[in-house]
């Protein structure tokens, strides 16, 4: 394919994400924004996958479309006047919320424009990328890797014991 | 289609055996700069599932459950009742579109259409032949064993816009089903990738090949390679919501589980995507422990069966019979084993398929280390 195809389809993934991302913040119907929420991930996943990274985009869509869109959607499902747009949160602080847009909009914009070099990595990796993130995993990052395996195995834990059957009180 | 088009496209059958010739000949195929080649790559494998749900689906597993009963199933339309499945689909495009009153419209009509797409999805990295691939990724295995997950949202987004108790139901526990028996599935499929080494699909299949056929396949070569086989061919049953582990549409209790309230031809796209998923699991599972495109027969001194019966187009052969071969497992099955309860599945899942994928996981690692 020409580098044109590429940059359309580029802009044409770039679209879906913003334009879902957009929809889960604006619509009413939180199972909508929840549904709205897999475009945003899959566009994700085709961004990564025009960054030649994989691994990255596949775990992206393991991670967030198996696991964490099933939860919300699940726990959207068990949520009371679903079908309630009306209803609206007593916190709305509109004028720190502008400030605030202002502030990290002209900030980004400001760094956009006085250091527009992108920060290049010396060594382009070729070839297979599962056997380096195996190895690096295995050796220079164990420490985080078991940390986190930690964490996920108290979790694990807590939630087996929050969902047990309580045999005393039957 | 100019001529200057047409020359680069010789048939793929005339142009060598090398890996993955056929696929890249079709990458490659450009009309007017616009990439025809790559729409007609993805449109082998719908073209595929389509035409084996109408024959080997639909027709075969109504014949496969009335032998099975001592009936003869369909013998009206055609000799044998072959064209029944034909006359059923010009039935299913006639009907009326029905979408529920009270039903949430845009979900109960994107629903099927995710359903089928993500079933469709995985179809990318399955190595049909030594020749043809979809997309050659070396990330393979996991893309086809995460994309399922894809499934789970059509489902959720079927069942809810249905906006009805059964199929709320049905969605709601077909979810709990496929998230729960994912676990077991992956880890049973990871021993068949420590056991390569990779998790490229094709890179698999090569290293199963061999002159001994089914020798070198790694169900047999490993003396632990059976659990995870077993344990991955159980999940994938539950992941595709097929007998005994179809509470999803427990017709006694759900009516039909979360397309209940689906006809016409959304009802047919639906179960388009179930025999899609069936076969794509069969493929999967022929690839990591049954060589994939690899012929079986073994070279017996100057009879080479396993040479004769390799090559491109007997790649393709053997895949699809071997997917084949497990579709009818997963037919007979449905036909001989009652349904499962709830509870019962989730203590299969948790109680009983996941530690024993973990041991198998555990096994199959101290042999990969130690002994070859």
């Amino acid at each position: 394919m020409s580098n044109q195809s590429y940059t359309v389809i580029f802009y044409i993934f770039a679209a879906i994400t913003v334009c879902s991302a957009a929809f889960v913040v604006f619509t009413r119907n939180i199972i909508y924004s929840a549904f709205s929420l897999l475009f945003t991930f899959f566009g994700i996943a085709a961004l990564y996958v025009f960054l030649s990274a994989d691994f990255i985009a596949v775990t992206q869509v393991v991670v967030y479309v198996g696991g964490i869109l099933v939860l919300l959607l699940f726990g959207v499902m068990f949520t009371n006047n679903i079908m309630n747009p009306g209803e609206k949160t007593e916190v709305i602080n509109i004028i720190p919320g502008v400030f605030l847009l202002i502030g990290v909009i002209s900030a980004t914009l400001y760094a956009f424009y006085t250091d527009d070099s992108w920060v290049k990595t010396g060594n382009l990796f070729q070839g297979s990328v599962v056997e380096r993130i195996g190895f690096e995993t295995m050796s220079r990052y164990v420490l985080p890797f078991e940390m986190s395996s930690i964490l996920l195995l108290a979790a694990l834990i807590g939630a087996a014991f929050l969902a047990r059957f309580d045999k005393t009180e039957n | 289609m100019t001529l200057t088009a047409l020359s680069q496209f010789s048939l793929p059958f005339l142009m060598g055996s090398g890996l993955n010739v056929w696929s890249e000949t079709l990458v490659g195929f450009n009309v007017w700069g616009l990439p025809l080649g790559l729409i007609i790559l993805a449109a082998i494998p719908l073209v595929f599932i389509a035409l084996y749900s109408l024959t080997y689906g639909v027709y075969g597993e109504r014949k496969i459950s009335a032998f099975m009963q001592d009936r003869l199933g369909p013998m009206d339309v055609g000799k044998w009742g072959i064209l029944q499945t034909i006359a059923d689909i010009l039935k299913l495009i006639q009907k009326e579109d029905i979408v529920p009153t009270s039903a949430d419209k845009f979900l109960f009509v994107i629903g099927p259409g995710i359903l089928f797409v993500a079933s469709f999805l995985a179809y990318a990295v399955l190595p049909f032949s030594s020749a043809f691939i979809g997309a050659n990724l070396n990330v393979g295995l996991y893309y086809a064993i995460g994309i399922v997950a894809l499934e789970v949202v059509g489902i959720l987004a079927a069942g809810w816009g249905s906006n009805n108790k059964w199929a709320l139901y049905g969605a709601v526990r077909s979810v709990a089903q496929i998230v729960s028996y994912e676990i077991p599935a992956a880890i049973a499929l990871l021993c068949g990738a420590m056991m390569a080494g990779t998790l490229d699909m094709q890179q698999i299949s090569i290293l199963q090949s061999g002159e001994y056929g089914f020798a070198h396949f790694y169900l047999f070569q490993s003396p632990i390679a059976w659990l995870p086989f077993l344990i991955y061919f159980i999940a994938s049953l539950a992941e595709v919501n097929r007998a005994p582990f179809d509470i999803p549409e427990a017709e006694s209790e759900l009516v039909a589980g979360y397309f209940t309230e689906y006809s016409g031809m959304k009802f047919a796209v639906i179960f388009l995507a179930e025999y899609g998923s069936m076969f794509m699991v069969s493929a999967i599972i022929s690839v990591v422990f049954l060589g994939g495109w690899n012929s079986p027969l073994p070279n017996i001194g100057s009879l080479a069966l396993n040479t004769w019966t390799n090559g491109p187009v007997w790649g393709a052969f053997w895949m699809i019979m071997k997917g084949f071969f497990f579709i009818f497992v997963q037919m007979w099955l449905r036909w001989t084993l009652p349904r499962l309860r709830v509870d019962q599945l989730m203590y299969l899942c948790w109680k009983v398929l996941t530690p024993f994928a973990f041991i198998s996981f555990v096994l199959t690692a101290i042999w990969e280390i130690y002994v070859p």
